[in-house]
């Protein structure tokens, strides 16, 4: 534990990305290009938005189980409206305004009505996903229509040979990065993931930042959906049904931002994408198979827990009754 | 008496405004709401689909309750101890991909199959156990991390096995039997589950594992503080739960007979919402057996109904989802503000008019005086709180003390003292018994003995239970004086049976007859109550014909006196209907008339106040408890009567400096000993004219 404990988290892991890297640029031909890498990014980038909004949502001591869902039937929505002759930017307006209004519930659920996160959010995922299957399309896969063409530039365009979705990518960071330092609201934010009650007894206005925060988690999810459907021109949403969401939370914990709230940042979430872009890259190419690559994903997921505890011990003193 | 006061005194005789309090602080109240919302499904979907009822739908649903009630049970025993198990899903799924492939592919006979199906299971949940027991890792997402690897791993068997599954014959009766056959004509999943809950049940209720699994979900801090070994509980719940939940897979298995990539999906949502849905609380420490059936079985009604009525997957996925939001919100207001409900609803006070208190100045006998001034201390400061005193043959003074101890002052200077016997309660009443030990009233704990010998023995602590109570009256909360006739026979007074020894003053508020006088035979070993619906019974004395006791009501203000034997047999009669303060306890006097504490005196304004307790009601909801309008306790005096009632004398302390509280007297060799529940001394004061060889032992047991 000693030499973990010169090293933070972040640091252990950006190593082992670069080993990875090393590693499989010594042994997997074809890796080392600078197709692959671009490749690699871009695959990850989604991923990497995703994980700047749990990110955030983390860090203010929470969690946003839904976000897939949310992602998968707000823009689905929004490509039937537009397929349905509605113009495109007042489809994707209602469709954010959508995700704006389910985020705003979920803080709603966690702040006021004191729900914990986990099952507020675990219990909407499941709640949106019905509600969108029921009332807004019957079909599983929504495909992109004529007249929301233009959005395709979002996941298939590129700039100076760099796709957007990185573009995207680095921008949310960028953008998340500015709010988490520089405005009051995102140092409130951190203020609440570190200790709700002293951020409450000190003023901060702790439960309109908890429902900021959910919003902010939906609105990004939005913009990540939207990459989501213009890389291949349709919305899938069963997705809100598989495992990725449970990526999302891996990327962030191996990234070092601990599920205890109030530490870490977006370098972390940067981190943490870059070692599953490596991971995924390198087994893709190595041509594992796709159960095997889920094992060793949720054994590595599972180590990075272990390493946070060891890390971050819980504290029992401090440790809240049912929060688990 | 007007028309609304008389309409006041009869709306609270008829309506029992006290069992609602009572009812919410019961314990089985929790699971009230989860059997209304299952009630109400079954009504519904009852209703909306013709053959709910008919034997053919009820069987199949019964069979498929008890594989995933088995599931619900499983995560119940987790949550309780704090955890949570999301993996009981992929692990149903192992289970039914393990039980299919031993039994086809291996070929393994079916008492293999079964043990290694659940051993299975068990690997899982000691997994997931050593990481969240003893690494401490948090339960949610270590479960929901085995649950991806489990899926995993049951991808990959299902790729390396379902085509040989699929094409292989099962020849074993007893593999078909576990999904298709009946025991008494119960489907045999439902035995198995019903066997479990009941078994489950027990060990939570009955057993110290259970109760250290509810201990460590109730406070883990607490739990490890008083040495109960935490990691290894929380270890043994996941491993119970992954057994349990590979047992389901393989009843699932042997019914179904295929193993799908869909297998258990979401399993573990619909057995969270049950969970919750039947009341086990997310936190731990609160949740049983049967909250979980009732849980499963709302739950299974209401996804069954909703693919039978042909409502889409998305409809199903937004019920739960919804029901799951809504359950815990439920839980989670209902555990924040069920205490603040019952304390605003649980004192409730009730009608009680009192007769006009005599006056204390000019030519009544309770005129005031200053009697008590040359009182002489005993043990100032080093008493805390003597309810009453004693003295035996020997001089010697017992006093109760406030830690817990029964202290001993010793004769003939009363300078020395030591503890007599640590009782561990808080002493009341005290009477010698004929073989000189001594039987003492413990606040809180009952009827105990002290021998000669200091040996501290329990005589009773419980006694029969009235069938319309809704409080368990049958445990003694404030055991309170008591006395002994002469064939040994121990009566005593319970002052009530809603408060507990520390909050007893409260009663006062409420002026209900919550207390009673229960009898101990030791003869018999019985203790039964021969008196109920008595206004704080508090001092008990044996009346000089052998037949007969007195007993003080505090807050009704009255002495009467009941007949256990002789021609009277049965009947109470009142001696004192009016007393200008609150009686405590009686003790003989050498002259054949009796001694009488009073703890505090009457006034106007409480008086008027128990007979509007609409307006004690709404004190109690609105202001905070030390704001409140109690009895007055502070100031007393001592009483001396006949057997007709008739006030001979009244000792007052004017200045209230010696003795301002007084709850008990004993005369003892020309001597007045003086005892106050919240003094820090005994008051010692000479009698003039009494007998100065008159001892209360010889007088209950004649000459030794």
């Amino acid at each position: 534990m000693r030499v973990f404990g010169r090293l933070s988290q972040e640091q252990i892991v950006f190593g082992l990305a670069v080993l990875l890297t090393i590693g499989f640029a010594l042994t997997l031909p074809g890796f080392l290009t600078a197709n692959n890498l671009l490749n690699l990014v871009r695959s990850v980038s989604i991923l990497g938005i995703l994980g700047v909004a749990m990110g955030l949502v983390v860090i203010g001591r929470g969690i946003d189980l839904s976000l897939v869902a949310l992602m998968a039937i707000s823009v689905a929505w929004a490509l039937q409206l537009a397929a349905g002759g509605y113009p495109l930017w007042l489809a994707l307006a209602l469709g954010l305004g959508f995700s704006l209004a389910v985020g705003m519930i979920n803080g709603w659920l966690i702040a006021y009505v004191e729900i914990p996160a986990i099952f507020a959010t675990l219990a909407m995922g499941a709640a949106i996903y019905g509600f969108g299957r029921y009332f807004m399309f019957s079909l599983d896969v929504l495909y992109m229509s004529d007249n929301a063409r233009p959005l395709e530039a979002l996941g298939q365009g590129s700039l100076f040979g760099v796709p957007a979705p990185i573009y995207l990518f680095a921008a949310v960071c960028l953008v998340t990065y500015l709010f988490l330092r520089y405005t009051a609201q995102g140092r409130y934010l951190r203020a609440v993931g570190d200790n709700l009650q002293t951020a409450r007894i000190t003023g901060a206005p702790v439960r309109p930042i908890i429902v900021l925060q959910y919003m902010i988690s939906s609105l990004i999810g939005f913009v990540a959906g939207l990459v989501t459907a213009a890389s291949v021109a349709s919305m899938n949403t069963r997705v809100a049904n598989s495992t990725m969401v449970y990526d999302v939370i891996l990327v962030v914990v191996l990234g070092g931002i601990g599920l205890s709230g109030g530490r870490g940042g977006v370098r972390n979430v940067v981190v943490g994408t870059l070692l599953i872009g490596v991971l995924l890259n390198g087994m893709t190419i190595m041509d594992i198979q796709y159960t095997v690559q889920n094992v060793i994903k949720g054994v590595i997921l599972l180590a990075a827990i272990v390493i946070d505890t060891l890390l971050n011990p819980r504290d029992e003193q401090t440790a809240q009754q049912g929060d688990i | 008496m007007s028309v609304s006061e008389t309409y006041l005194r009869w709306r609270y005789r008829l309506v029992p405004d006290h069992v609602v309090g009572e009812i919410l602080a019961k314990r089985w109240i929790d699971n009230a709401v989860p059997l209304l919302i299952l009630f109400a499904v079954i009504a519904a979907f009852g209703s909306a689909i013709p053959d709910f009822f008919s034997a053919a739908s009820v069987g199949d649903l019964a069979r498929q309750w008890g594989e995933f009630s088995l599931l619900v049970l499983a995560l119940m025993v987790v949550m309780v101890a704090g955890g949570i198990d999301l993996s009981v899903g992929s692990t149903f799924a192992l289970g039914n991909i393990v039980a299919l492939a031993l039994i086809t592919v291996a070929g393994w006979p079916m008492w293999a199959v079964a043990v290694a199906t659940v051993a299975a299971g068990a690997a899982v949940g000691l997994v997931n156990g050593l990481l969240v027991g003893y690494l401490r890792l948090r339960a949610f997402l270590t479960t929901l991390v085995t649950l991806i690897i489990v899926r995993a791993v049951v991808d990959m068997l299902l790729l390396a096995y379902s085509v040989s599954i699929a094409g292989t014959f099962i020849e074993s009766d007893p593999w078909y039997f576990l999904g298709e056959g009946y025991v008494l004509g119960v489907p045999f999943s439902v035995v198995v589950s019903v066997v479990l809950a009941l078994l489950i049940h027990l060990v939570f209720s009955r057993s110290r594992a259970g109760w250290h699994v509810l201990a460590v979900g109730g406070s883990r801090r607490s739990a490890y503080n008083v040495g109960i070994p935490v990691r290894r509980v929380i270890c043994a719940t996941y491993v119970v739960s992954g057994a349990m939940a590979a047992l389901s897979g393989l009843l699932f298995a042997s019914r179904l007979g295929g193993a799908g990539a869909d297998t258990g999906v979401g399993m573990e949502i619909a057995a969270l919402t049950a969970a919750v849905l039947g009341g086990n609380s997310l936190g731990g420490g609160r949740g049983s057996a049967a909250k979980a059936v009732i849980g499963s079985i709302t739950v299974l009604i209401m996804v069954n109904s909703l693919v039978r009525l042909g409502v889409s997957s998305g409809a199903n996925s937004l019920l739960l989802g919804l029901v799951l939001l809504g359950a815990v919100a439920i839980d989670v207001r209902w555990l924040k503000n069920r205490h603040k409900l019952l304390s605003k609803v649980y004192v409730s006070p009730t009608y009680a008019r009192l007769p006009p208190a005599p006056p204390t100045e000019g030519a009544s006998p309770y005129a005031v005086n200053d009697r008590l001034r040359d009182v002489e201390l005993i043990g100032l400061g080093e008493i805390d709180g003597p309810e009453d005193v004693i003295l035996d043959a020997d001089d010697n003074i017992y006093a109760g003390n406030r830690t817990g101890d029964i202290v001993r002052f010793l004769a003939p200077d009363y300078r020395r003292h030591e503890v007599f016997a640590h009782v561990g309660g808080r002493p009341l009443g005290m009477a010698f018994a004929k073989d000189g030990s001594l039987l003492v009233c413990i606040g809180g704990m009952g009827l105990y003995r002290v021998t000669k010998q200091r040996e501290v023995e329990r005589l009773t602590d419980e006694t029969n239970r009235s069938w319309l109570s809704v409080i368990d009256d049958s445990r003694l909360r404030l055991a309170d004086d008591l006395d002994i006739a002469p064939d040994g026979r121990v009566f005593f007074s319970e002052a009530t049976v809603r408060y507990e020894m520390h909050e007893w003053p409260v009663d006062c508020l409420e002026s209900r007859g919550n207390g009673r006088i229960i009898c101990y035979d030791p003869n018999a070993g019985t203790t039964r109550t021969v008196l109920g619906d008595l206004v704080f019974p508090n001092g008990i004395c044996m009346a000089g014909d052998g037949q007969s006791f007195f007993f003080a009501e505090t807050w009704a203000c009255r002495i009467s006196r009941y007949f256990f034997d002789g021609p009277k047999k049965g009947r109470v009669e009142v001696v004192i209907p009016d007393l200008p303060g609150y009686p405590d306890n009686i003790n003989r006097a050498s002259d054949g008339t009796y001694w009488l504490a009073l703890v505090g005196l009457r006034t106007p304004s409480l008086d008027l106040a128990l007979r509007m307790p609409g307006f004690r009601k709404r004190m109690a909801r609105r202001i905070a408890p030390d704001e409140w309008l109690f009895a007055n306790i502070n100031t007393g005096c001592i009483v001396r009567f006949d057997e007709t009632g008739r006030i001979i004398e009244t000792l007052w302390d004017r200045g209230g400096e010696n003795h301002p509280m007084i709850t008990s007297m004993r005369e003892h060799k020309g001597y007045l000993y003086i005892g106050g529940i919240s003094n820090n001394r005994i008051g010692r004061l000479k009698l003039e004219g009494f007998d100065a060889s008159w001892t209360g032992p010889a007088s209950y047991w004649g000459r030794p």
